[in-house]
């Protein structure tokens, strides 16, 4: 078997605030394969924006990162200086962010913005880079693409521009694209035609996607794997067929009180809602984060909380062996 | 973008023609300037003689336009005082001025930006302390007091700089640094502010994303919008350099046209006191056409405006 295209192990994120340090991300685990889809769900705040920049290496002097494993490809990123990283950011892995409509510098041309990368990292002419450049833009279904290349990011509406973030992402057909609630800031009607169309991008490029997103009627349709983010914790991690048909966590259950299911469920379904709010995550954090609002709280649930292997690839942590209360754990 | 251009053009030559009328009724909101012509012993039949051979007798447009149709081709009327026409007096004093404004400027730009971009890049670094150091210190320091100091350190004592003139280069040396150290603070802070502002916007994310270098990140993508304001700022003290460099052409003795309008207040030469306001505002438009075309090109969302 192939070894996987990324691997993570034990990532944890610090950052230093007014009251200490918040432990925004702690002990992260998950691999994916070349070609696969990787979708982390989990509430705002939950760190999913700080894990995919952690991997990209964007977070910025101030946030401390550090991992027992994070290789891409065997690269070890968590040795990488920052030229390695500068070569694989843009070349071998791309990101999509959250705001397309201040991504885009406003003072250079689009066709200026989306040949850089190529530019920067092939060792392409102009001419070609602009070649490229409009064959992307009609990939992303934007028409009069070669005009396109000298306008400028205010002359275009937040779809175009979201679908020029994408096409900039795919210049150098990267390995592994991160997409980061890539159509949250978009009207309704176009976010599920952005979020297809980056989906079979993928598939056509056989990229490694992990997307992030709030639409679980997303998440089943395009997900191998999912990954359940809960206050900087995993607390479940499988195969979409796992998490969505066999959901073990509570709080996974919690999301999926709409139970999506992969081809079932309609567009737009939102997460379910759960009450309570999210512990703060400042100073040491200790035992199940998710206890002072989960239904099956023991006291255990203060202690280590041990990671749980219900199948091949499911993983989730609980105290309870099948992720509630049952006769013999409660005492 | 040439439309834009256009549209400033219009506008920035209606403004020099407001300008232009403002700075011709100066001459009647002063009193009479027959009688000040005349001088304070003069009889009424000399005042009136003056009033008819200067022309003041006629109605106030018809002068205003004698008066802007002679600009025009360059004539701006005999100064009181020296006797001699008002253009060719001011061309020379302008010469030095100008000179300095720019030496000025450009010291002040090449200290100001590279030090705001690199307390930017490192807030609160050593960088960043010793730029907000000179920026406090220039902004709390008179300019007087900061010229007799260094003719008195590098003219005096060590000998290394003429403290006066303008024969040679090294003669603005010193009236350079004073005049650009004035203008430094605010460009810097700007600068830093700026570059600070940018630095933290998303499309910086996205170049880094792209794996373009540090350098590229902050001189093409970060700099750029940065600078905007900057240039508009520059403009402006660009401007107030031409004109009101009073006290620095005063203490290193360089006779250039900000001491020539001290001079010509104090001596009621109205002909050259109008002719230099006229004159410095028009170095305001001229500047602020420029740094209005120069925005336009580093900032494509202004060209629509
Ligand atoms: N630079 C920072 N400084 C301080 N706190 C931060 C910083 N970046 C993120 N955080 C905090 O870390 C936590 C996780 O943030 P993150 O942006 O990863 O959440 P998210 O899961 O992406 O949420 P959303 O769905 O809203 O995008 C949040 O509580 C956030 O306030
Ligand atoms: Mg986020």
């Amino acid at each position: 078997m192939n070894s996987p295209l990324l691997r993570v192990k034990d990532l944890t994120i610090d950052i230093p605030v007014g009251g200490g340090t918040l432990n925004a991300v702690r002990g992260i685990d998950f691999d994916l394969n070349r070609g696969e889809t990787l979708c982390i769900v989990g509430e705002s705040g939950s760190g999913k924006s700080l894990t995919s920049l952690a991997l990209m290496g964007l977070l910025g002097g101030r946030i401390k990162r550090t991992a027992s494993q994070m290789e891409f490809d065997g690269i070890d990123l968590t040795k990488a200086n920052s030229k390695t990283m500068r070569a694989l950011r843009g070349d071998r892995m791309a990101m999509i962010f959250q705001e397309p409509m201040t991504s885009l510098n406003p003072a250079f041309t689009i066709g200026n913005q989306l040949m850089e990368a190529l530019l920067l990292h092939r060792n392409v002419g102009k001419e070609a880079a602009r070649a490229r450049a409009i064959e992307l833009l009609e990939k992303v279904g934007i028409t009069a693409a070669e005009s396109r290349l000298s306008q400028y990011p205010h002359q275009l509406s937040g779809g175009l521009r979201q679908r020029v973030m994408i096409a900039m992402a795919l210049m150098c057909e990267p390995e592994l694209i991160i997409a980061d609630e890539p159509t949250t800031a978009l009207d309704v009607t176009i976010q599920a035609q952005i979020l297809r169309l980056l989906v079979d991008l993928g598939r056509e490029m056989n990229m490694a996607m992990i997307l992030i997103t709030h639409d679980l009627g997303v998440v089943a349709r395009v997900a191998d794997k999912v990954a359940v983010m809960y206050a900087g914790e995993l607390v479940e991690t499988g195969s979409a067929d796992q998490v969505f048909n066999a959901p073990m966590h509570p709080y996974t259950r919690g999301l999926l009180r709409c139970i999506p299911q992969p081809g079932k469920t309609e567009r737009g379904a939102r997460l379910g809602t759960i009450p309570g709010i999210v512990p703060n995550l400042v100073g040491g954090v200790t035992g199940c984060p998710f206890r002072t609002r989960c239904d099956h709280a023991v006291a255990a649930c203060r202690n280590a909380i041990p990671h749980r292997k219900p199948a091949e690839n499911h993983r989730f942590r609980c105290v309870h062996e099948t992720g509630h209360q049952t006769a013999e754990t409660v005492v | 973008m040439l439309n834009f251009i256009l549209k400033r053009l219009g506008l920035a030559v209606l403004v020099a023609f407001t300008v232009s009328f403002i700075s011709f009724s100066l001459m009647f909101l002063s009193g009479d300037p027959a009688a000040a012509l005349a001088g304070e012993t003069a009889s009424d039949q000399d005042v009136e003689a003056i009033r008819v051979l200067y022309g003041f007798d006629r109605p106030m447009l018809v002068q205003y336009w004698d008066w802007l149709s002679s600009a025009l081709v360059g004539d701006l009327g005999e100064s009181y005082y020296f006797k001699l026409p008002v253009s060719s007096l001011i061309a020379e004093r302008l010469q030095v001025t100008m000179l300095l404004g720019l030496c000025g400027i450009s010291f002040a730009l090449l200290t100001a930006v590279p030090l705001g971009v690199a307390a930017a890049i490192r807030p609160n670094s050593i960088i960043d302390r010793i730029a907000l150091f000179l920026s406090v210190a220039g902004q709390a320091m008179p300019s007087f007091w900061f010229g007799l100091i260094l003719i008195v350190v590098f003219s005096i004592q060590l000998g290394w700089l003429p403290p006066s003139g303008t024969a040679t280069w090294r003669h603005f040396i010193m009236p350079t640094i004073v005049l650009g150290y004035y203008a430094m603070p605010a460009i810097m802070r700007l600068t830093r502010a700026g570059m600070l502002e940018v630095l933290s916007s998303e499309y910086i994310r996205t170049a880094r994303a792209k794996g373009a270098s540090e350098f590229t990140v902050l001189f093409k993508h970060a700099l750029r919008n940065a600078i905007i304001p900057v240039v508009s700022l520059a403009a402006v003290q660009m401007g107030f350099m031409l004109g009101g460099s009073i006290v620095v052409e005063s203490i290193f003795a360089l006779h250039g046209a900000g001491y020539l309008a001290w001079e010509s207040i104090a001596r009621n030469d109205l002909p050259t006191v109008q002719a230099l306001i006229l004159v410095f505002s028009l170095f305001y438009i001229v500047f602020t056409f420029l740094s209005d075309v120069l925005n336009a090109w580093l900032d494509p969302r202004m060209r629509a405006g």
